[in-house]
């Protein structure tokens, strides 16, 4: 069977995984700690192809429709 | 209230629930109660009696034995009645039947291996430090013991483990084991078994919460301040239900002890055993199943602990989060379209009996005094003052002026309400932020409040008898924020769609429609006459001279005068025919809005225009001019349009339903002719020589399409009729501009109901394969399927009569369930989202701080101050600003 990527899906909006300086500016950005980000499941499609280690940040780049592109992050938990 | 700082409160930093032990229970109580007496013959409470002076004091005069202080400020005190025999509780009834399934009858060991009780301890750790709800694993627990059909852990005396029984739980507290039934001190005896560790696996905390505390030996006596008794009229002494259930207790107990020590026959104790768990449950919750409730001796069911808890008017919903207010008053709203929208009519009686409390300061002294010395009876008067040491003293008749007289600085001076005084106004339900706005009051003579029309809208409020609240604010900073947050004219736009909520309805919409559309002859009285009240100073210039020399005006150039100068605008009218190519500013139905500088050069006003939620003249004004000059603007509008529909004048009658007989014929050919066309379907259905849409049955698609020729012909007599009765029709008038009911109303009036529906079908339902018995069985045509030729005016025949009862009942239950769901669904919303905020760096966040959004709806945009991101906005302001057109 052919291995499809779930992030190919025209459905599922760009998910990337980011860098720990980059972790600091976001955190520092918002004034939160990383508690305080939506959470996103290790066990989640997306976090398991993305291979995703719990406490990594995923940003996720979604179409808009009322703004071209919004950003989201998310805490990878347990 | 003394001027003392407040104290810095203390900081909660957890709750933990568990359950009481008996040994808590002694150690709290005061005192036991062992009589059933309340008072002695001199009234006296009754010591080691239910009101027993060491359980608090209600009575003035009487000082509390245990804390020494007198009614009001003794808070109370338990205390406890000992039970000869133990009792369930009946909240824990479903734990104890769970509890008892899951552990083992002799050794009280809970039924599962220590490995898996390792692992489901391990699992309950990790939910806990996440911050988890335990239930799922705890359930899973129970239903893993429950099925163990031996003990892991215990043998009888051939080795064999011992068998674990199925116990049969029987409503409300009765659990049948092999037959027998279980005893409360069984029960008891078998937790009190049960090992720490076990307990830790049910997920309960055996220090404060061990099992066998669900099985009552001591019960706990509430203080006589949680039921307090009544002196009636009569010195007759009313005790509350709570009292009463507690005496029922004691009795049942001391009968009891005293038939055990008397030896009596095991059939009679069990009977008081049973009956002293009956008080005992229902003293917990009168309204248990399977249990006849306890009753007062008038026969109305006793109201015990769990009643004054639940429910809507229980603790919880009714006195904690309910709050009741002072300072409102309520009353039946009626119309004043003389009013601005930011004000309220208050009636004389209302602005006369509420109050604002005015500092006295050396600036206003003379004014206090004033209001002061015209007393409560006279209406801008006073009705308290409050002396500098706090002392309120009422205004009476007989010591206003002495009162004026001794007014200084220092001093308050609660005087009645006056024009101009900002109040909040209410309308429940409140479902958005535009269901409490704040007025200004403008007192006038009547009882009802009375409001401008355009605000009905946000309060979703009719003059059918509705009636609304009004609080008066009693600070300054509360009148100041509410001024800034809450006034009418700051929520004219809704941040639901960014438009406009507050604006013209019904004759407002009419009577534009009337004054703008027509080439209007408007003399100077005329002009006059309509501009009255619009801070007009001069006509333009007139439009033309009439044979008499006379100048004129038109409607439209009356309606400038309103706009504010500079306004341009343009936008297709509600009445516009929606043209395969619109020729904008050329339309020949002047259904295309001009507005150039302020001035109205082409098209009809009407909803598009100023009606509330569409009036696309109202959002512009309000969002390029202010909410001042908006509101001014709708005041305007409105006067003119009324002023305007009562020109020409605008009714309805029952004449204006009748169609000219061309007309009629017409109609009457066109529904012919889709019968006709019907029963080509069905022969041809009968014949077999339709053909089915794809993914249809053939009997679905007849039906589908019978349903498609019958719209089509309904539709065509609606335009049949509306084209014979033309713009000059005032039910045309109303529903081309807007103002009120649309095309299908008048259609249904005067061409032709159409097809009854239930459920999206032809009606069906009735006898076997027909509806009624006036048709032949299996028919198919229109008329024996709910379709209903005639109009109201026409009068329908009985048949059609029948269905259309039918149709409107579906409608009537369909409105009912809907709102009770939709209610339902919207406050469980709310209640889900009523925290979120959103914060300055433009994230949505909730209490915690946790974010929701990073961007508030994902753009930042605050749909209120928004030109709805269309690229017409951008070409407007260059326009605007560089006066070149772009596309």
């Amino acid at each position: 069977m052919r291995k499809i990527s779930l992030l190919d899906h025209n459905s599922v909006p760009k998910h990337e995984i980011i860098q720990v300086d980059d972790i600091k500016s976001l955190l520092e950005k918002y004034q939160i700690e990383k508690g305080q980000l939506p959470k996103l499941k290790e066990s989640d499609p997306v976090a398991k192809e993305l291979e995703a280690a719990v406490g990594d940040i995923v940003k996720i780049t979604r179409i808009s429709q009322t703004a071209d592109e919004s950003l989201y992050y998310r805490l990878v938990i347990e | 209230m003394d001027n003392k700082m407040p104290s810095i409160p203390k900081r909660i930093g957890a709750i933990k629930f568990g359950l009481i032990s008996p040994r808590e229970i002694r150690k709290m109580s005061v005192t036991a109660v062992i009589t059933a007496d309340t008072y002695d013959d001199d009234g006296y409470p009754i010591d080691m009696g239910l009101m027993d002076l060491k359980l608090g004091v209600i009575d003035p005069g009487l000082k509390c034995k245990t804390c020494s202080s007198r009614a009001g400020e003794c808070p109370g005190h338990f205390g406890h009645i000992e039970l000869v025999a133990p009792v369930i509780h009946v909240g824990f009834n479903k734990m104890i039947r769970k509890t008892l399934r899951a552990i083992c009858p002799k050794c009280s060991r809970l039924a599962i291996a220590p490995a898996r009780k390792a692992e489901y301890l391990e699992q309950l750790a990790k939910l806990k430090e996440m911050g988890h709800l335990p239930d799922s694993v705890i359930s899973e627990v129970f239903k893993e013991a429950a099925k163990a059909k031996t003990c892991p852990y215990c043998h009888d005396a051939d080795g064999n483990s011992t068998r674990k029984t199925e116990i049969k739980f029987e409503k409300p507290v009765e659990y049948i084991e092999d037959g027998e039934k279980l005893t409360p001190t069984e029960i008891r005896d078998r937790f009190e078994n049960i090992p720490d560790e076990d307990v830790r696996v049910f997920g309960m905390d055996p220090e404060n919460a061990r099992p066998e505390w669900v099985v009552l030996t001591v019960l706990p006596v509430p203080p006589v301040t949680v039921r307090p008794s009544i002196t009636l009229e009569s010195g007759q002494r009313s005790e509350d239900d709570l009292t009463h259930k507690l005496v029922d207790i004691i009795r049942i107990n001391q009968r009891f002890q005293e038939n055990r020590e008397a030896g009596a026959p095991q059939l009679i104790i069990e009977d008081l055993w049973e009956l002293l768990q009956y008080h005992v449950t229902t003293f917990f919750d009168n309204e248990v199943s399977g249990v006849p409730p306890a009753r007062h001796r008038s026969g109305r069911p006793l109201k015990t602990l769990s009643q004054r808890l639940k429910g809507k008017e229980g603790r919880f919903r009714g006195s904690l989060s309910g709050k009741r207010v002072n300072f409102s008053a309520r009353t039946v709203v009626s119309p004043d379209p003389n009013l601005s929208i930011n004000e309220v009519g208050v009636p004389l009686q209302i602005a006369k009996h509420m109050t604002i409390p005015v500092k006295v300061i050396g600036r206003n002294l003379e004014l206090m005094r004033m209001y002061v010395n015209r007393g409560r009876a006279n209406h801008p008067g006073a009705n308290y003052v409050i002396r500098e040491d706090g002392r309120r003293i009422k205004v009476t008749d007989q010591n206003h002026e002495e009162l004026a007289e001794k007014i200084e600085s220092g001093w308050t001076v609660e005087r009645q309400l006056i024009d101009g005084d900002i109040v909040l106004f209410n309308r429940q339900p409140s479902l958005h932020k535009m269901s409490i706005m704040a007025h200004q009051i403008k007192v006038l003579p009547n009882k009802t409040f009375r409001l401008n029309p355009c605000v009905c809208p946000p309060y979703n409020a009719d003059f059918d008898g509705d009636e609304m609240n009004m609080h008066v604010l009693q600070t300054e900073e509360s009148r100041a924020e509410a001024k800034i947050l809450m006034q009418v004219q700051e929520n004219i736009l809704s941040p639901r769609f960014g438009g406009p909520i507050i604006g013209g309805i019904h004759d407002h919409i009419s009577g534009m429609f009337l004054l703008t559309r027509n080439e209007n002859f408007i003399s100077k009285n005329g002009a006059l006459e309509l501009l009255r009240k619009a801070d007009i100073r001069e006509l333009p210039e007139p439009a033309g001279h009439n044979n008499d020399g006379e100048p004129y005006w038109n409607g439209k150039q009356i309606f400038s005068q309103i706009l504010p100068k500079g306004l341009d605008l343009e936008f297709p009218a509600k009445v516009c025919f929606q043209c395969e190519t619109c020729k904008k500013g050329e339309c020949e139905n002047d259904a295309y809005v001009v507005i150039k500088n302020g001035e109205l050069l082409k098209g009809t006003i009407d909803e598009n225009g100023i009606g509330a939620f569409k009036g696309l003249i109202l959002d512009k004004v309000v969002k390029e001019y202010g909410t001042t000059i908006g509101a001014k603007f709708i005041d305007d509008v409105t006067r003119l349009a009324i002023r305007g529909v009562m020109r020409t004048g605008l009714s309805f009658g029952i004449a204006d339903e009748d169609v000219p007989k061309e007309a009629k014929i017409e109609i009457t050919d066109v529904l012919v002719k889709a019968e006709e066309e019907v029963h080509e379907l069905i022969k041809a259905y009968g014949a077999k020589e339709l053909e089915a849409l794809p993914g249809r049955t053939l009997a679905e698609t007849i039906e589908m399409l019978i349903m498609q020729k019958l719209g089509k012909a309904r539709d065509s007599t609606g335009r049949i009729a509306g084209d014979h009765l033309g713009l000059e029709n005032s039910a045309v008038i109303m529903a081309k501009s807007g103002a009120r009911g649309s095309m299908l109303n008048l259609t249904q009036m005067a061409a032709c109901v159409g097809q009854q529906a239930v459920r999206g079908e032809r009606i069906k339902r009735g006898y076997s394969q027909r509806t009624l018995t006036h048709f032949k069985k299996g028919d198919l045509a229109a008329d024996a399927h709910g379709f209903v030729k005639a109009s109201y005016k026409s009068g329908l025949n009985p048949t059609e009569y029948f269905f259309h009862a039918i149709g409107g009942r579906e409608g009537l239950v369909d409105t009912a369930v809907r709102t009770s769901q939709s209610g339902y669904l919207q406050r469980r919303l709310v209640n889900a989202l009523q925290d979120l905020e959103v914060q300055y760096d433009g994230s949505v966040r909730e209490t915690r701080g946790v974010v929701v959004q990073f961007k508030y709806g994902e753009d930042g945009i605050d749909s209120t101050k928004s030109d709805y991101s269309k690229p017409e906005a951008v070409h407007r302001i260059v326009r605007s600003v560089t006066g070149k057109e772009v596309n």
